[in-house]
């Protein structure tokens, strides 16, 4: 058993631009370009990176939503970037994402009992309508929800609540490895800060391996072991949290930090003339 | 110096009568001439109702039950409808939230900015033109000439807000209403378009209210800052000071569940569920004494 | 509409057509009915009818009919009509601009009229008096055309007999025309008299054909109007001081007409298909009227022209409302 759970290599993704005349070989687009990372088990990486950085499609890749156009994704040792739809079934319950926006992950008509139960009743884990029961308490339970929940419809639910609930239906299955695409990013202070320790507390507890995908460096800090950096498809650089906030070595790494207002009255920040000031804006193409 | 906005014990409740919700419960906010004022609060807290309870922008369904809202000494909501809409874009701005759908898909970059020119200023299409050509390279566009035949689907986001901005400041207002205007971006272009903001209101000499949910943004671009839970002002001073010392609890525990990239996971400290209840029973207890015909 | 969706439309044409053109070759000939039995002189003797039978190919298998006639239509020859003993293409050809004027005229009011309604409508939204006009548009959809064209028939031609009930054009005029447009060309060469003589005989008829159209017009319109006056861009106008009709004009109706004509601009092909009892009931000279008559007859090549011209008109306009909806929205078009 290797202590990389997830490994890639040289993974790419490319999609055909769309042409304007048809009878034009389409330009390929690449989202995602030659990206080497490893997670190991039981660690948390952070994914990060702005708007068409590739991260979500990064992310997706790993859970093999999408294939690969080129490179490998290993999980657990074995190669699944080429795998088929029914031979990544199997490999379904074990890989697990956690999405973007609750309101629209969550099926409206569905009680949450139902919802969080589907995937185990796909997987034939179920022993009739009581246990199904049992385990989705179980599972709110987990994620600090009341257990009255089951009998919930999502629009119930306030936004950090929604969000929970997808954690626990992403846990239902008792995964080995989770990619949560920017699951705090909607959520007020207050609720932001009670989920990330949540997720904290359920990696300790239940040795998750994840990846947290996020825009927000701040954020990583709190609950990433690991750390890549994105931009236009590319890592730009990765390493462990404390040496990348401590010591950035890329200069876009360096310009992300800079531009994090952080909640101190600094006056010169405003006039600061780094790369992602004003006067560079003048300069860039428009 | 007198307030070029003041927000008088503002109540707005939403919803049919009979079950109508309060979401401000007199909220008071003043905004000096060339001041930038925060308006902090987390969602429902009632900041953005606040900004459009100012525009006259409030939903169908609300309405203000009680409170005045003076622009440079005149009361907004006593001002008959055309007299207001002589002001709006004209002396009193909005930034929106949203670049990506606050411009119309449908129609070029310089026609709408002209748009705006025309109706307050009187100006010709033509002078029209040439002037919003400038307020595109006042926000720093290149190649203004070009962009103004631009549809906004063919621009950036980051440019989309430039273009917002460029149309708030058109008239030179007093008062500019910024509602979570750099919400949608990427921190990069949050400080390019921040520092804009910055740059064209001392150009210009409007005040700002800053209406966000980001402590961060606030700390660097506003003078004073006002906490908004619940429809109620909880804090208001000068931005150092709130944040060096914040006197309420609420906005002590928001600044510790703040997530800093400065400083280690162990820091972060969630607001404590109490805290929030004890908030809002209180506000729940505003209502009752409210309904009952009581002061509060 | 990007160029490989114009290709794919262009290319679907041929097949589409002669499906349409198997189909109703087929159908006329399983179904009852008989043209020969509809010409002949009572008293015929059986020899006769069978000399008829195999001088319009009636006598021999239906698959093989149709490839004759197939191929006579490749070459442009779509026979000649059983009962009119003219060439249906020269038929179709001489009473087509009637019916395409008739339908023109009924779309440029029904949307005028759709569109004034709901932008009526969407002003008024949420007072009481916007259930005064979704009532009144309710009523004019519930009323087909055909039901239209009697009621006004009867109020404008025979109650209050201001209006002409009947025909193109006054028979007294005698008027050289050049083409058979009409209207188009007595308003290109600047004879407005007779474009008002015509203009007479054909408002009835589409009127009828408009009404329920702009009701349809109307409800798809004011419900996008509503959806658009909604979004961000409209809410931001307003606080930039425009007033409500301003933005209703100028921000959010150009913004509601590209849904409405991508949902409702394929709809006009209701109104080309309610021209055949509209114009048998003002006994208007179009292709719809020719066509009720060539059913009677059972005068299959006539039909079978007529057919193929309505499909044609269909698969143009389709056509046309995907350009249409492309020209309105910037996105699509460099997109």
């Amino acid at each position: 058993m290797s202590d990389i759970l997830l490994r890639t290599a040289g993974l790419s993704f490319a999609y055909p631009e769309r042409g304007s005349s048809p009878f034009a070989r389409p330009a390929m687009r690449q989202v995602v370009k030659d990206v080497d990372l490893a997670v190991p088990r039981g660690s948390v990486l952070g994914l990060v990176g702005e708007s068409g950085s590739g991260k979500t499609t990064l992310g997706r890749l790993m859970v093999r939503l999408l294939q690969p156009t080129s490179g490998s994704i290993q999980f657990d040792g074995a190669e699944i970037g080429r795998l088929g739809e029914v031979e990544m079934r199997p490999l379904r319950a074990r890989i697990q994402m956690i999405f973007q926006d609750p309101q629209s992950s969550l099926n409206p008509r569905l009680r949450l009992g139902v919802t969080l139960t589907r995937q185990l009743k796909v997987f034939g884990r179920l022993k009739g309508r009581q246990d199904a029961r049992d385990r989705a308490a179980d599972l709110l339970e987990l994620v600090g929800l009341p257990t009255g929940f089951v009998d919930r419809y999502p629009h119930e639910l306030s936004g950090g609540q929604r969000q929970r609930a997808g954690i626990a239906r992403a846990l239902a299955l008792q995964p080995d490895f989770i990619v949560a695409d920017e699951i705090v990013s909607g959520l007020d202070v207050s609720t932001q800060a009670h989920v990330l320790l949540l997720l904290k507390e359920l990696r300790a507890r239940l040795g998750l391996t994840m990846v947290f995908i996020s825009h927000d460096l701040s954020v990583v800090r709190v609950l990433c072991d690991d750390v890549a950096i994105l931009k236009a498809g590319e890592v730009v650089e990765s390493g462990p949290v404390e040496r990348i906030f401590s010591s950035p070595q890329h200069e876009y790494t360096r310009s992300l930090l800079a531009a994090i207002p952080l909640p101190d009255v600094e006056p010169g920040w405003l006039d600061d003339a780094g790369p992602a000031s004003i006067q560079h804006l003048q300069g860039s193409a428009a | 110096m007198t307030a070029i906005l003041a927000v008088r014990d503002l109540h707005v409740a939403i919803g049919r009568r009979g079950h109508a919700a309060n979401v401000l419960r007199g909220a008071s906010v003043d905004v000096e001439p060339g001041e930038v004022r925060g308006l902090v609060g987390e969602s429902g807290a009632g900041k953005s109702m606040l900004g459009r309870a100012i525009l006259g922008l409030l939903p169908a369904n609300a309405v203000i039950t009680a409170g005045t809202i003076a622009f440079e000494g005149r009361d907004l909501l006593a001002m008959p409808e055309p007299e207001r809409r002589k002001l709006l874009g004209r002396r009193i701005a909005l930034i929106p939230q949203d670049p990506m759908t606050s411009l119309n898909p449908v129609r070029r970059v310089g026609a709408q900015i002209a748009a705006v020119l025309s109706h307050h200023l009187g100006l010709s299409k033509r002078q029209a033109r040439a002037r919003a050509g400038e307020l595109l390279a006042e926000v720093a566009i290149r190649e203004p000439g070009r962009v103004l035949d631009l549809y906004p689907h063919e621009i950036s986001g980051g440019m989309r807000q430039r273009v917002l901005i460029a149309m708030a400041f058109a008239c030179n207002p007093s008062l500019i209403i910024a509602d979570e205007p750099t919400t949608a971006l990427d921190v990069t272009v949050q400080r390019q378009v921040l520092q804009l903001v910055e740059r064209l209101r001392q150009s210009h000499g409007a005040a700002i209210l800053f209406v966000t949910h980001d402590l961060g943004v606030v700390a660097k671009i506003c003078r004073t800052m006002t906490v908004l839970h619940a429809g109620r002002v909880l804090e208001d001073g000068m931005t150092a000071d709130v944040l060096a010392r914040p006197r309420h609890p609420y906005t002590r525990a928001l600044l510790a569940a703040t997530p800093r990239a400065d400083r280690p996971a162990e820091a972060l400290r969630p607001v404590p569920p109490a805290l929030i209840e004890s908030l809002w029973s209180e506000a729940h207890r505003l209502d009752r004494l409210a309904d009952a015909g009581l002061p509060s | 509409m990007r160029w490989g969706e114009i290709i794919r439309r262009v290319l679907l044409i041929p097949p589409t057509l002669a499906g349409v053109g198997l189909i109703v070759f087929v159908l006329l000939r399983v179904v009852p009915g008989d043209p020969i039995a509809m010409m002949i002189p009572p008293g015929a003797s059986a020899a006769d009818i069978a000399r008829l039978r195999a001088l319009y190919g009636l006598d021999q298998p239906i698959l093989q009919q149709f490839v004759v006639w197939s191929g006579q239509v490749l070459t442009g020859d779509f026979g000649r009509s059983i009962s009119l003993h003219q060439r249906v293409f020269e038929l179709v050809l001489a009473r087509l601009p009637a019916t395409l004027e008739l339908a023109l005229l009924g779309t440029v009011i029904a949307v005028l009229l759709g569109t004034v309604v709901a932008l009526i409508g969407a002003y008024l939204r949420g007072r009481r008096a916007e259930w005064a006009i979704d009532g009144g548009v309710g009523l004019l959809l519930a009323i087909p055309d055909f039901l239209w064209a009697l009621i006004l028939l009867l109020l404008l031609g025979v109650i209050l007999p201001v209006l002409p009930i009947s025909g193109r054009i006054d028979p007294q005029l005698d008027i050289a025309f050049g083409t058979n447009f009409y209207l188009i060309e007595s308003l290109l060469t600047g004879r407005l008299d007779v474009a008002a003589a015509l203009l007479q005989h054909m408002i009835l008829p589409a009127l009828a054909l408009a009404l329920p159209f702009a009701a349809l017009v109307a409800r798809l319109l004011k419900a996008q109007l509503a959806e658009a006056e909604d979004q961000d861009y409209a809410q931001v106008a307003r606080a930039r001081g425009f007033s409500r009709p301003a933005i209703l004009l100028r921000d959010v109706l150009p913004n509601a007409l590209i849904p409405t004509v991508a949902l409702g601009g394929v709809q006009i092909t209701l109104l080309l298909g309610g021209t055949v009892l509209v114009e048998r009931i003002f006994s208007y000279e179009g292709i719809g009227n020719m066509a009720i008559d060539a059913v009677i007859n059972r005068d299959f090549p006539l039909i079978q022209g007529l057919i193929l011209t309505f499909a044609v008109l269909f698969i143009a306009l389709n056509l046309a409302v995907d350009l249409l909806v492309t020209l309105l929205d910037p996105r699509l078009r460099h997109g």
